[in-house]
């Protein structure tokens, strides 16, 4: 399997690094020679991206709270009941009862659809991210 | 930025402020040291003696806040010794007379006193500065997160135009952004005043250019921040919220407040990779996949725009965000259907012109394209002013010293100061999950000056409180004289020891920045038995 080129997720320098896969795990990651920013180099981060990605603590399973308790779920009982609930605060309140917090980690794709998602379906303009944080 | 990160290394001088470069940009950091290989000079800024501090040609060490005064300072000098640039002045920019009244009346005696850093270091740094032909700044978190952050901003600025330093290759001002996508999530419109490429919801044709594109119609009335959102949600008025990869509850100044919001609300949703303090709030946890698992862009600091692939399937049991949006968009009766995440870059292409001129194909075979690139065939643009600098001229801000919002007193006698550490990035939710990193910087350390430290009888590594008006924490002491004598310096990676239950509400009205980088403060120690 041939390593796959990317961009580092932890800082906004934006390294292009290689991440090296076996077995559908990913076990490690290498700096590109001709990348501009990261010319060979990366720093700790950047060696240490990929820990993260098969840790035992990830999230594997939508969770919904049931009696106080967040309890495991299927994906479609967790969209059902957020799209319900996000549409009945929708109607209950107008463009000013709903709010979205928009992420840095992610995409440009995932950030443009998130603010037409909450521009165009709920109607608001209450879209932020933590670019002052 | 804008200028090219790779640009620093040609600069001769080097102007940092408010950035702890070596640990949060480490990139920028060794264009600084290749640049100063060559001859460049580096001049630093900063309340600590950072490790890029300790190896600069010329250490300023203000006290914290002090920022405006002391680049007043500089400018002052810069105009009695005649290194304005005037025909920069005259041709580029508009209301120099206002900033050189304000430089006439300034003290500089009074200067020297508020800031702590002797007169004649000011001038050298000053001389330095404006007698180059190259010439960049490099400001981060440091200089935007105080009540005055705006002002402080504008005043480099000042210091940039009056000297010509701007609108050149190798030469500007450039805020390096901290996460990895913060500046494309800002251009793709994750503003609550903006639609992508910084187009004014509040514009009527802006708005019917992206209600044709929609096909719905669009609200005209800027939305809220996100302190508003976290801090009360606008007295209660907000009932839901969607956060997708955040962790204010970490992250937010004023933490008590935030649970508070958050607890009161009738629904949250939150979407993450790992369980985070804000997750364990929620009513629904979405499971995303990591950036391994999906395929799009992000924005580094120079604006470059490059493509993350997918290197692997979801983790079983995991949605990529664009999935769970497409689906909940469809359960909500305005399906929003893209076959592949080139495809929605291809809507954004069309409706954010910044954006013009990418497509995934094009960046599939480059290193990345930085904006602007207006269409298919513009080459992208490595540094910004030379088509770009806003509305024309330059406009001179002149700003004024403002003490921090919080006095410090006899019972919260230091000044403490956060921020961020090599090993870690943010809340930690993802770094502290590598065994490494975490083995490296696996706690919080509040670094105190060795003669504070001896008057309480403080020993390093000792666990002692650290309390502010708004609450307490324990924290591991770090003796070091990284800071000077009566400041303390910590991070806000850790949820064991969550700086920001101690941190002010206080924010720059104008850019809503929450002022983290100083509170007041005590240091106490842990006692023993009852
Ligand atoms: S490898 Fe280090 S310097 Fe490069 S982008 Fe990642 S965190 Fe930043």
């Amino acid at each position: 399997m041939p390593d796959i080129l990317t961009t580092c997720v932890y800082c906004g320098c934006g390294c292009g690094l290689y991440l090296h896969e076996e077995n559908g795990r990913i076990t490690g990651s290498t700096p590109s020679r001709e990348h501009p920013i990261s010319r060979g180099n990366l720093c700790v981060k950047g060696w240490h991206l990929h820990e993260f990605i098969h840790s035992a603590e990830r999230l594997t399973q939508p969770l919904i709270r049931k009696n106080g308790v967040l309890t495991p779920s299927s994906w479609d009982e967790a969209l059902d009941l957020t799209a319900t609930e996000l549409l009945r605060i929708k109607e209950n309140t107008g463009d000013q009862g709903l709010g979205v917090m928009a992420s840095a980690k992610c995409t440009n794709e995932e950030n443009y659809l998130l603010q037409k998602f909450t521009r165009a379906v709920l109607k608001t303009n209450n879209i932020d991210h933590c670019a002052r944080l | 930025m804008t200028n090219s990160i790779n640009e620093i290394e040609n600069a001769e001088v080097i102007l940092v402020t408010g950035s702890n470069t070596t640990e949060a940009h480490p990139q920028v950091a060794r264009r600084m040291f290749d640049a100063v290989d060559r001859g460049a000079k580096l001049i630093v800024i900063d309340p600590r003696r950072t490790p890029l501090a300790a190896m600069a040609h010329l250490h300023l060490p203000l006290h914290p806040g002090t920022d405006i005064p002391l680049l007043n300072g500089m400018m002052r000098i810069i105009l009695d010794e005649n290194l304005i640039d005037d025909l920069f002045i005259e041709m580029r920019t508009e209301n120099y007379h206002a900033l050189r009244d304000l430089l006439f009346r300034l003290d500089l005696d009074e200067v020297v006193r508020i800031t702590g850093v002797p007169l004649d270091t000011i001038s050298q740094a000053a001389r330095l500065y404006a007698r180059t032909q190259k010439a960049v700044i490099c400001y981060c978190l440091g200089i935007t997160q105080h009540i005055c952050g705006t002002e402080n901003v504008q005043t480099l600025a000042n210091l940039a135009m009056m000297t010509g330093h701007v609108e050149k290759e190798d030469t500007g001002v450039d805020p390096l952004r901290g996460q990895n996508n913060v500046q494309g999530a800002c251009d793709m419109g994750s503003l609550p005043n903006v639609f992508p490429s910084y187009q004014p919801v509040s514009n009527e044709d802006y708005r019917e250019k992206f209600e044709k594109a929609w096909q719905t119609s669009l609200s005209g009335t800027p939305g809220l921040t996100l302190l508003d959102m976290t801090h009360g949600g606008a007295d209660g008025a907000i009932r839901g919220l969607f956060i997708m990869g955040e962790n204010p509850m970490l992250s937010d100044p004023v933490l008590s407040k935030v649970k508070e919001t958050l607890t009161g609300l009738d629904f949250l949703v939150v979407v993450d990779l790992f369980m985070t303090d804000t997750a364990k709030l929620a009513h629904v946890v979405l499971p995303a996949a990591s950036f391994a698992e999906k395929t799009g862009t992000f924005t580094n600091s120079e604006r470059r725009v490059q493509m993350v692939r997918r290197a692997i399937p979801p983790i079983p049991g995991c949605k990529t965000d664009l999935e769970i949006i497409m689906n909940l968009s469809r359960r909500m009766g305005y399906p929003m259907e893209y076959d592949s995440p080139a495809e929605v870059m291809e809507e954004i292409a069309l409706l954010t012109p910044i954006y013009g001129g990418m497509h995934h194909d094009r960046l599939e075979n480059s290193w990345g394209l930085q904006w602007p690139c207006w269409d298919r065939q513009h080459p992208g643009t490595p540094f910004l002013h030379k088509y770009f600098f806003t509305r024309g001229r330059g406009h001179f801000v002149p700003a004024s010293h403002q003490s921090p919002s919080e006095p410090m007193d006899a019972t919260y006698p230091f000044q403490l100061m956060t921020g961020r550490i090599y090993h870690q990035y943010h809340t930690g939710t993802m770094s502290r999950k590598g065994t490494l990193l975490n083995r490296e910087n696996g706690e919080a350390l509040l670094q105190i000056h060795p003669d504070d430290a001896g008057r309480d009888n403080i020993r390093h590594g000792e666990m002692i409180i650290l309390a502010s008006r708004r609450g307490e924490i324990r924290v591991k002491a770090e003796v070091s004289d990284q800071v000077a004598p009566g400041t303390l310096y910590t991070t806000f990676h850790f949820s064991e020891a969550p700086i920001n239950l101690l941190t002010t509400g206080a924010r720059d009205p104008k850019a809503n920045c929450p002022e983290y980088k100083i509170c007041a403060a005590r240091v106490e120690k842990i006692r023993q038995g009852p």
